[in-house]
């Protein structure tokens, strides 16, 4: 499978989370606070603590450690709130 | 219809479905993960197929979220959203049942510490999600700290997916906990084994455990760079001039867990001491609800098995199934249950995780709180319960509904009520506006 993490190409396996392709792709963090804009990744792995927002196919707010890659993904970093485009 | 809804698809839930089907009953498990097993059993997402095959009878709703449990007359209705986790696209359905099993399971309990906010910081369960599900290595160079047989089985997965683990710091000194207790009530414990494994596989790899140690900061830019360590008295205070610094790209910390409580409280089960009260055939306070695994306790995958085929049972016989008493998971569900106590004996959290803090560190980290926030509003505001902090504060009032700081906040403010205050999340995950809006299909309890 073929996905884009900011707009770059990779390759992703079946049945992978969006985080362990970021995480493959040595991304450690891919998406900034709505305050202090810090940088965050993920912490928890199971979908509780929220950390791991990105946006998927122009969708915010998406967990990455929830989110199975599907073949063509667009897969953005995600600055602070954002709105669906 | 007779039909047991299981919520959980972990060894309590699978067991759960497994014991109400045996019974006759229809069953339909509802899990948020693509495939069976929960946290202990996780499989590749990467292999084809399911490990777990449930008998005939049962509907598993894979990929699947409960997001909101309504009491309804004479039982409870189940919103659930199914497709691809936070997707716009996901189709609803709202199932009603007069037997409702709750087996939503547990997830870390993480102190913070300062700069536990770092890209780089994991919870152990993270770590091990990734490893055991994904392959993954959450860093090349990683520590490993906290409290708990948990860090053994961590470390030896971060290994085999290819990490070079520095040492595992165990806050407590466990040798002196269980020579302490009489009779050694862990000598007979399933585990004992499974640890003894995970031990010889550490030793191979030269990974040192340091007792009575914890990593009290991380430390970094825009990511860990490094952490600080440092020995620790009985209480968990450092001790002074033991600090060292150990050069690592990650940090996976497990202190223990917290139950996964919204379902239950929604249910408006009784929650006692932070868990869901039961009965001892699984039955919560709410006629027709019933809790198994780590939402009623701490103990492990064996102890939520057995939980769940009592439940199991007991939810098939409110609906009026034939069904013979199941004594043989009750006598192991007591068994589990008292090596429960006796790991929380050897493994207690202490006070002197608060004295790890800073004025800056972060507490709440959707809403970007810090300590020194909590402090003043607690000292100067005279907040007096866990509504009043969360709104003079905004900690618990982000995305993950205080799921991680919940607890820390209330403990660090000394707030009686908050285990159940933090716990109400009406809306279990966010839905999407469109699809609030929907119309979608109810399946009617008879
Ligand atoms: C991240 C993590 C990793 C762990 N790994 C291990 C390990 O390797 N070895 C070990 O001995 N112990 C491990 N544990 C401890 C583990 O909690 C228990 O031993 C055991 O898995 C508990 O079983 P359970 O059935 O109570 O809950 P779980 O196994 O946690 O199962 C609960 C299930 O409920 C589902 N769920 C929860 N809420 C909802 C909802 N609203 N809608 C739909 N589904 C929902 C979850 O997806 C999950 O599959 C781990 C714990 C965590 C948090
Ligand atoms: S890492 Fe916690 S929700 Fe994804």
């Amino acid at each position: 499978m073929r996905v884009r993490v900011d707009g770059a190409e990779h390759v992703a396996e079946r049945g992978q989370t969006v985080a362990a392709v970021l995480l493959a792709a040595g991304r450690g963090s891919w998406r900034t606070t709505r305050i202090g804009g810090r940088p965050r990744g993920l912490f928890c792995g199971i979908g509780v603590c929220f950390d791991c927002l990105v946006v998927v196919n122009g969708v915010p707010d998406v967990r990455a450690c929830q989110r199975v890659v599907a073949d063509g993904d667009d897969i953005r970093s995600q600055d602070g709130a954002e709105l669906p485009s | 219809m007779r039909r047991v809804v299981v919520v959980g698809g972990g060894p309590a839930g699978m067991a759960a479905a497994k014991a109400a089907a045996s019974c006759g009953v229809e069953v339909v498990l509802i899990d948020a993960a693509p495939k069976l097993g929960g946290q202990y059993h996780r499989q590749d997402a990467r292999e084809s197929g399911d490990r777990f095959k449930l008998p005939d009878g049962v509907e598993h709703l894979a990929e699947s979220v409960v997001w909101a449990i309504e009491p309804i007359l004479e039982g409870h209705r189940v919103h659930v959203r199914t497709g691809p986790a936070d997707g716009p696209d996901r189709t609803g359905r709202a199932i009603e049942t007069r037997a409702l099993v709750l087996a939503t399971g547990a997830y870390d309990w993480t102190p913070p510490f300062p700069g536990w906010d770092l890209p780089g910081v994991y919870t152990a369960g993270a770590a091990q999600a990734m490893a055991k599900g994904q392959g993954v290595a959450v860093g090349e160079r990683v520590i490993v700290a906290g409290t708990g047989p948990f860090l053994l089985p961590v470390a030896t997965s971060l290994i085999d997916a290819g990490s070079r683990v520095s040492a595992i710091l165990e806050a407590n000194d466990p040798v002196a906990g269980f020579a302490a207790r009489p009779g050694g009530a862990l000598a007979g414990w399933t585990k004992a084994g499974e640890l003894a494994q995970y031990g010889a596989a550490l030793a191979r790899h030269d990974v040192p455990l340091r007792r009575r140690c914890a990593v009290i900061a991380a430390l970094g830019e825009d990511r860990v760079e490094a952490v600080l360590a440092a020995r620790l008295d009985e209480d968990w205070n450092p001790v002074p001039h033991t600090m060292r610094r150990f050069e690592v790209d990650a940090v996976a910390v497990g202190f223990g867990f917290t139950p996964q409580l919204e379902s239950a409280v929604a249910a408006r089960c009784e929650i006692e001491g932070g868990f869901v009260a039961v009965n001892a055939a699984q039955g919560t306070s709410v006629p027709g609800v019933f809790a198994a695994g780590e939402l009623t306790g701490i103990g492990g995958a064996d102890l939520a098995a057995a939980e769940g085929a009592v439940a199991g049972a007991a939810a098939a016989k409110r609906l009026g199934a034939k069904v013979r008493a199941p004594i043989g998971a009750m006598r192991r569900a007591r068994v589990g249950r008292r090596f429960a106590a006796a790991l929380a004996e050897a493994y207690p959290v202490r006070p002197g995780w608060r004295g790890w803090l800073r004025d800056g560190t972060i507490v709440c980290r959707c809403e970007e709180v810090a300590y020194g926030e909590i402090r003043h509003a607690v000292e100067d505001l005279d907040v007096g319960g866990a509504r009043s902090l969360k709104l003079a504060t905004r900690a618990g009032l982000g995305l993950c509904q205080g799921r991680i700081c919940g607890r820390n906040v209330a403990e660090l403010a000394s707030l009686p009520d908050a285990a159940d205050a933090f716990a109400r999340r009406p809306v279990a995950v966010p839905v999407r506006l469109g699809e609030l809006a929907e119309d979608v299909p109810v399946d009617e309890a008879p």
